[in-house]
C-alpha cells in the first residue's frame, strides 16, 4: 500500500503540473504544443545545475537546497525556452501548431548538441551525491508508521512543492484580476482589449507561466522517473500532460482528477509485478499472468473510455490558437 | 480567359516556395553561427572547422568520401526518405481537413507489425513470382491496419467531437504496447542467431520489394522500388485533394466545417474518411520499409514511439501540406540528416546539427506568412530602385503593393 501510494505520485505530479503548464497557455489563447520539448530544456538546465553543484563541492551538506536551486533553474529554462513560442505566437501571428513544432524539434536537437560536445555522450547524468545521500525526500524520519513514511520520508519535497504550487495557480487563475483578465484573452480577446486589457501581455504572462511549469515538470520527472538522466527526451510525457489537461477540460480540477487516475493506472502498469495491496504476501497481479504490456494499455484505454462516456461536456478555450488581430475587433 | 485564371492560381504557389527557400536559407545561416560560437569556445575546435562543418552539412549525402560511397549514401537517402514521405502525405492530408494526425506514429508501428507477420507467415515455398504476391500482400496488410487505427481517432472525432490530439496520443501507446505483446515470444523473432531484440528480415521467407536494379547503381544501399510508389502515392493525393469532388470537400471541411456543412456536405463522412487515409499512408510508410527484405524491427517499442512518424509533421508543416512538396521536404530533410552523419565523421562537431537546422527552418516557416506579406514591399522597393525613383514608376509600385495587399 505504502509502495503503491509512493509510486503513484511518482507518476502524477509531473503529469499534474505539466498539465497546468498546458492549461495555462491555452486558457491565455496560446496552444502549447511545445510542452515535450520545453520540459526537455528546463529539466537539462536543472541537470546542469545540479552537475555543476556536485562536481564543485557547494552544498553538498544540504542536497535538498541543491535540488530547489536547480527546480528554480528549470523553471527559468523552461520559462525562457517558452520565449521562442510566445515570440512567434504573440509578435509575429505564427501558425501555433508550426511553432509548437519547431520547438519541440529545437529542445533535443540543442540539449543532444551540447551534452555531446562537453560530455562526450549522448545523455548526461546527475552524479550521485558522496556518503549515499538522496537529492529531494521532504523528511527523513524513519520512524514514522508506515503508512505515513509514505507522505513524509519517503515521498519528494517535489511533491509538496508541486501541490503547493497547484493550489496557488488555481486561486490565481480564478479569484485575482491578472487571473480573469488571462482567461478573457483566451476566450474574447477583442473584449478584454475593448476594456483596456493588453491581450499581447496576458498571452506572454500566460505562455511564460506555462514554460516555467514545463521546464519544472520536466526536472521533476527526470529525477523521479528516469533516474536523473538528461537524454533530450521525456518520453512523450509533454504530449501525455496536454492529453491530460484536454481530458480535464481546460480546468485544475478535472487536470487533478485526469493526472490522479492515469497516474495510479500507470503506478500500476509499470509496478503491477510488485503490488500487494493486502500485505498477505501474494503478488495479486502478477499471478494472474498477464504481460506487462496489458498492464501498460490500461491507462491508456481507460481514458478513451471515460472520454467515450464525457464527450459533448468537453469546452476549449474560444479564441486558442487564433493570433490576435486588432483589425477583427 | 482561362490563362489568367491559370495565373493566378500559380501565384500564391511561386510565393510558398519563395517563402519555403528565405526559411531555409535562415536555418542554416541560424546553424552556421551555432557552429561558428561553438567552435570559438571550445578549445579542442578551430575556428575554421565551422566554415569547413557547414559545408559538409550542406554537401548532404555528396560529402560522404569517395564516388561509391556517395552513390550509396544517395541510395540510402532515398530509402530513408520513403517512409518520411508517406507519414508526412499522413500528417498533410489531415491537416488539410484541419485536423492534426498525430496518431502517424501509432498507425506507422500498427503497419509494421501486420506487414512483417504477413510476409513471414504466408509460405512462398521460396517462389519469386510468390514472393512477390506476398509483398504486395503485406503492403495491403500493413495499410488496412493503418486504416484501422487512424479510424479510432477519426470516429472519436466525427461522432463524439473529441479533440482527436488526445484520442491519437493514447492510441500512440496503446500500440507502442500492442506491437510490443504480439511479438514477444513469438515465432517472428530472429532467435536463431541471438538476435531476440529483433525481427526476422522479410527475406528469409523470400519476400522482398523489388530493387529494378537500384542495388547496382546505389552499391550497398537498401534502395528498391518503394521510394517510386511513395512519389505516385503523392502525385496520386495532389490529384485528389486538387481535382476531385472529395477533395475539394475534404478542403472545404477544413477551412470552415460550419459553412461546409451548410452547403450540404457530410462532415462526418470526411472527418472519418480522412482520418481513415491518414492511417493508411503512414502505415503504408512501414510496409514500404519493413518489407525491404534488408531491415530488421526492433520490436521493444512499449517505452518509445517512431521517430519516422512524428517527422512526418516537419515534413508536411515544410511543404506547406502540399504533396508534391512533401516529396521535396521529405528527401531534403534525408539530405540534411546524412549531412550531419558525415559532420560527426568529419569534424568535432556532432550529428545533431542537423536537427537544429531542421527545427530553425520550421520555426521561421511558422511565421511565413508574416514574412510573404513583406513580399509586396520588397518587390515595389526593388522596382523603385530600378525606376530611379521616378514619380510615374513610384506611383504604380504603390498601387503594386495595395494589389499585394490584396491578395493576401
Amino acid at each position: 500500500m505504502t509502495f503503491l501510494i509512493q509510486q503513484t505520485f511518482i507518476c502524477t505530479i509531473p503529469l499534474l503540473i505539466v498539465a497546468m503548464a498546458g492549461m495555462f497557455a491555452e486558457r491565455s489563447g496560446i496552444i502549447n504544443i511545445a510542452l515535450d520539448g520545453i520540459m526537455i530544456f528546463g529539466s537539462f538546465g536543472g541537470a546542469l545545475t545540479v552537475y555543476a553543484f556536485i562536481k564543485s563541492g557547494l552544498f553538498t551538506e544540504s542536497p535538498q537546497l541543491i535540488y530547489v536551486i536547480a527546480m528554480i533553474v528549470s523553471a527559468i529554462a523552461g520559462a525562457l525556452f517558452s520565449l521562442l513560442l510566445s515570440f512567434s505566437a504573440i509578435k509575429l501571428k505564427a501558425d501555433q501548431t508550426i511553432a509548437g513544432t519547431a520547438v519541440n524539434m529545437l529542445a533535443p536537437a540543442l540539449v543532444l548538441f551540447v551534452i555531446k560536445i562537453f560530455f562526450m555522450q549522448d545523455k548526461l547524468v546527475m552524479p550521485t551525491l558522496p556518503g549515499g545521500k538522496t537529492l529531494n525526500f521532504a523528511i527523513l524520519n524513519t520512524e514514522l508508521p508506515e503508512f505515513l513514511q509514505a507522505f513524509f520520508s519517503r515521498a519528494y519535497i517535489s511533491t509538496y512543492i508541486v501541490l503547493g504550487l497547484y493550489i496557488a495557480l488555481s486561486v490565481f487563475l480564478y479569484k485575482t484580476k491578472t487571473g480573469l483578465r488571462l482567461r478573457a484573452c483566451g476566450e474574447h480577446p477583442q473584449a478584454a482589449d475593448s476594456v483596456g486589457v493588453s491581450v499581447s501581455a496576458m498571452r506572454y504572462l500566460g505562455t511564460t507561466i506555462s514554460g516555467a511549469l514545463g521546464g519544472l515538470g520536466g526536472f521533476i520527472y527526470i529525477t523521479t522517473s528516469a533516474g536523473g538522466t538528461a537524454a533530450g527526451s521525456v518520453a512523450g510525457m509533454g504530449f501525455l500532460a496536454i492529453a491530460i489537461m484536454i481530458f480535464g477540460n481546460w480546468k485544475p480540477v478535472g487536470i487533478a482528477l485526469g493526472s490522479f487516475l492515469f497516474g495510479l493506472l500507470r503506478c500500476i502498469g509499470s509496478a503491477y509485478a510488485s503490488i500487494d495491496i493486502n500485505g498477505d504476501g501474494v503478488f495479486l497481479l502478477q499471478e494472474i499472468g498477464l504481460p506487462m504490456y496489458f498492464y501498460n494499455i490500461i491507462p491508456y484505454a481507460a481514458v478513451l473510455i471515460v472520454l467515450m462516456f464525457t464527450a459533448g461536456k468537453s469546452r476549449a478555450p474560444k479564441a486558442e490558437g487564433i493570433p490576435y488581430d486588432k483589425g477583427m475587433r | 480567359m482561362k490563362n489568367t485564371k491559370d495565373k493566378k492560381l500559380k501565384l500564391p504557389k511561386m510565393e510558398g516556395f519563395i517563402s519555403a527557400l528565405i526559411c531555409i536559407v535562415c536555418g542554416i545561416l541560424v546553424g552556421f553561427v551555432i557552429l561558428l560560437l561553438l567552435a570559438a569556445f571550445t578549445p579542442s575546435i578551430p575556428v575554421g572547422e565551422a566554415l569547413s562543418g557547414l559545408g559538409i552539412i550542406l554537401g548532404g549525402p555528396f560529402a560522404s568520401g569517395s564516388g561509391a560511397d556517395v552513390m550509396t549514401a544517395i541510395g540510402t537517402m532515398f530509402f530513408e526518405a520513403t517512409p518520411l514521405i508517406m507519414t508526412g502525405l499522413s500528417v498533410a492530408l489531415a491537416f488539410k481537413n484541419g485536423l492534426f494526425n498525430i496518431g502517424a506514429p501509432g498507425q506507422y508501428l500498427m503497419g509494421t507489425a501486420a506487414s512483417i507477420i504477413t510476409a513471414l507467415s504466408i509460405p512462398t515455398g521460396g517462389s519469386a513470382f510468390a514472393g512477390f504476391i506476398v509483398w504486395i500482400a503485406a503492403i495491403l496488410a500493413g495499410t488496412v491496419a493503418g486504416v484501422i487505427w487512424g479510424m479510432i481517432p477519426g470516429f472519436f472525432k466525427a461522432f463524439l467531437g473529441v479533440n482527436e490530439v488526445i484520442v491519437c496520443i493514447m492510441t500512440n501507446w496503446i500500440a507502442a504496447n500492442l506491437v510490443s505483446w504480439i511479438f514477444k515470444g513469438s515465432r517472428y523473432l530472429n532467435v536463431a542467431s541471438g538476435h531476440t531484440a529483433y525481427t526476422l528480415k522479410t527475406s528469409v521467407n523470400g519476400v522482398a520489394a523489388p530493387k529494378l536494379g537500384l542495388d547496382k547503381i546505389f552499391p550497398g544501399s537498401n534502395i528498391d522500388i518503394s521510394i517510386f510508389i511513395a512519389i505516385a502515392m503523392a502525385v496520386v493525393l495532389y490529384i485528389v485533394i486538387n481535382r476531385t469532388t472529395f477533395g475539394y470537400e475534404l478542403k472545404a471541411c477544413g477551412s470552415n466545417r460550419d459553412a461546409a456543412k451548410y452547403a450540404g456536405m457530410n462532415v462526418k463522412r470526411n472527418i472519418m474518411l480522412s482520418m481513415m487515409i491518414s492511417g493508411g499512408l503512414a502505415a503504408m510508410g512501414a510496409s514500404f520499409f519493413y518489407l525491404n527484405g534488408n531491415i530488421e524491427f526492433a520490436w521493444e517499442t512499449y517505452s518509445s514511439l517512431p521517430d519516422t512518424g512524428f517527422n512526418g509533421i516537419p515534413v508536411a508543416l515544410l511543404a506547406g501540406s502540399d504533396p508534391i512538396g512533401v516529396v521535396f521536404s521529405s528527401v531534403f530533410l534525408r539530405y540534411l540528416g546524412k549531412g550531419g552523419y558525415n559532420l560527426a565523421g568529419y569534424t568535432g562537431f556532432n550529428e545533431y546539427v542537423s536537427d537544429l537546422i531542421v527545427a530553425v527552418i520550421i520555426y521561421f516557416a511558422g511565421f511565413a506568412n508574416f514574412i510573404r506579406s513583406y513580399f509586396p514591399e520588397v518587390g515595389a522597393f526593388f522596382r523603385r530602385i530600378i525606376a530611379g525613383k521616378g514619380k510615374k514608376d513610384a506611383d504604380t509600385a504603390e498601387t503594386l503593393t495595395a494589389k499585394g495587399g490584396e491578395n493576401r
